[in-house]
């Protein structure tokens, strides 16, 4: 597998504050990333420097086997970069706009329209960007990342703004792009819909990478507990509370408790639930989301400070 | 180059769609067409050099308002895009920082450059279907006006975006910009009209002179142009004034230079901003 981006021991300071500290990690062909943190974690300063309109101040990377600051401009061309809260000019219309973009990046400029098509900006092509909504400019901000079938993608914060259909359209084509070798490094808030888009998950906080692999490594590696969600039937909810003993539960309504396991316990939890005499009519089993995770791994960092992976 | 021409368009795009293009053309046609026939009453129709007239009173104008055009058009070049976020986007592209600050300058100068070739042009096209003669010196000497306003213009652009590269905001930009108008085009030559007068000759003498006109690029524009043909300075009142001394080469080159100097410091300087 080629390696695409290499972080090595990166590190960016802008005065007293240190954006990114000693940062690590590699993107690798045909994997889809999410780099999660909150504001102000370095997640859009670890992006600049991986495009190189930032120079680290220790460490080094490398795009695409280029050194990205270092003004030699072959890498970018099979870069796609998504900025967050990404804006255009108001006075050309759509299509203008990716035509410029497409021009510097030596495309046709015939081929922007059907990738407005493709974002579902082709009824507004000529029309300014200046009455764009911002779902719309969100829209073309992801047009132009797209441009020139990119090797390397970088999104940040690419869904704010979008309605739920096109957020769906949107992770289809990063899909196609992944799955065709291109490599997507992306940041979100949106937790929940990072978790089944992203092959690995990297934690930032304060600068530090605090944790980096799958979802399943990672939740191997928290221990958290798996919640089991049972729903006892009519009147047998105290019957269901002494069915499961001792166990850590609470009630979320009339006929619903919430057990948490630990993930060895998830089994026997659920054969029990199963189990011939039971009073358990439906089970739902609740994995740690990535939300838990990312706390998990935060709160532990707060107590370690020294720990980076 | 083709990185160049690519922002050079897009500018030229912007500014026609933004409406800078025609509002600039419009106003210097409008100056320039009342001055031309407002300008020729106190000569009388009669006059045979009706064209060095109108050179003499249109430089004056340019020295007002080409600067101010210019550093309007390019004061919010660099900040205001970077404010707005759309530089950012712009420089994860293939392109350098200095392709995008020439090709912004290519652009803007090309909107200055036409506004100034129709607008005045239109003056100089009234005036001869009109039915004045105008022999080819008249010409050359109001090719030569024309060709000048639009290097004071890039002198002027080129300013522009030095601040544009020093400051963070575009208020401050806009603030300084109108300082840097004010001390070229009004306090420069007021404050060396009153070091003149109270050092009556003593020691700034003919060469000083001369190195502290071409230290104001108005005033090195007002020389070439009011001292540039016989005829017109005649007119202007400026025979035997000090550009004399100095040769139109030089006040060209002069003028060149403060164009190239502010470019290349605000391309040095943008290189090394940080985001």
């Amino acid at each position: 597998m080629n390696t695409m981006v290499q972080v090595a021991d990166v590190s960016k300071r802008f005065g007293k504050v240190e954006a990114v500290s000693q940062v690590s990690f590699e993107l690798v062909e045909g994997e889809t990333v999410a780099l999660v943190g909150h504001n102000g974690a370095g997640k859009t300063t670890l992006m600049k420097l991986i495009i190189g309109l930032i120079r680290p101040t220790t460490g080094s990377l490398r795009l695409l086997g280029e050194d990205p600051a270092a003004g030699e401009f072959t890498a970018r061309r099979r870069l796609g970069y998504l900025p967050e809260n990404v804006s255009f000019n108001a006075a050309l219309t759509g299509r203008e706009t990716l035509a410029f973009y497409a021009r510097l990046k030596r495309e046709n400029p015939r081929s922007v329209d059907p990738l407005l098509e493709r974002v579902g900006l082709g009824h507004a092509a000529n029309r300014r960007v200046g009455t764009y909504s911002k779902g719309m400019r969100q829209r073309l901000g992801l047009a132009q990342a797209l441009l020139g079938e990119p090797k390397v993608l970088l999104l940040d914060e690419p869904t704010t703004g979008l309605d739920p259909a096109l957020r769906q359209s949107f992770y289809e084509i990063v899909e196609e792009l992944r799955s065709g070798g291109s490599a997507v490094l992306l940041s979100s808030h949106a937790l929940t819909e990072l978790e089944e888009r992203a092959g690995r998950v990297i934690i930032m906080n304060r600068g530090l990478k605090v944790a980096d692999g799958s979802l399943q490594e990672l939740r191997d590696i928290a221990r958290l507990p798996t919640r089991i969600r049972v729903k006892a039937r009519d009147d047998g909810m105290a019957e269901a509370s002494a069915w499961f003993g001792e166990r850590d539960c609470r009630r979320v309504n009339g006929h619903t408790l919430e057990i948490s396991t630990p993930h060895d316990g998830k089994i026997d939890l659920l054969r029990r639930a199963t189990s011939a005499g039971s009073p358990i009519v439906d089970v739902d089993v609740v994995p740690p989301t990535l939300d838990d995770l990312y706390s998990h791994f935060l709160r532990s960092q707060e107590r370690a400070p020294c720990t980076t992976s | 180059m083709h990185n160049i021409l690519i922002v050079a368009r897009k500018e030229i795009q912007e500014g026609l769609r933004n409406r800078w293009v025609l509002a600039t053309t419009l106003l210097l046609a409008a100056l320039a067409l009342t001055l031309t026939f407002l300008g020729s009453a106190p000569t009388g129709t009669v006059g045979v050099r009706a064209l060095d007239v109108v050179i003499v009173s249109l430089s004056s104008l340019t020295i007002f308002l080409l600067p101010l055009i210019a550093l309007l058009i390019s004061h919010d070049a660099v900040v205001g895009e970077m404010e707005r976020g759309t530089m950012l986007l712009l420089l994860s592209y293939p392109i350098g920082r200095w392709q995008v600050l020439l090709g912004k300058f290519i652009g803007h100068l090309a909107i200055l450059a036409f506004s100034t070739l129709i607008g005045y042009g239109a003056a100089a096209a009234a005036l001869a279907a009109t039915g004045a003669i105008i022999d080819r010196e008249s010409w050359a000497a109001f090719a030569a006006m024309v060709g000048s306003s639009i290097l004071l213009g890039a002198v002027f652009i080129a300013l522009g975006y030095l601040i544009s590269t020093l400051v963070r905001q575009r208020g401050t930009a806009a603030g300084i910009a109108i300082g840097v108008w004010l001390i070229f085009v009004l306090l420069y030559d007021m404050a060396l009209l009153g070091l003149l007068v109270v050092d009556q000759g003593q020691t700034v003498s003919g060469p000083i002179l001369s190195a502290l006109l071409l230290l104001n690029p108005t005033d090195i524009y007002r020389l070439f142009n009011l001292t540039g043909s016989a005829s017109v300075s005649a007119f202007s009142g400026m025979a035997g004034a000090a550009g004399g001394a100095l040769g139109s080469q030089l006040l060209l080159a002069t003028l060149a230079l403060w164009a190239l100097v502010p470019l290349t410091l605000s391309a040095l300087v943008f290189s090394r901003r940080e985001l």
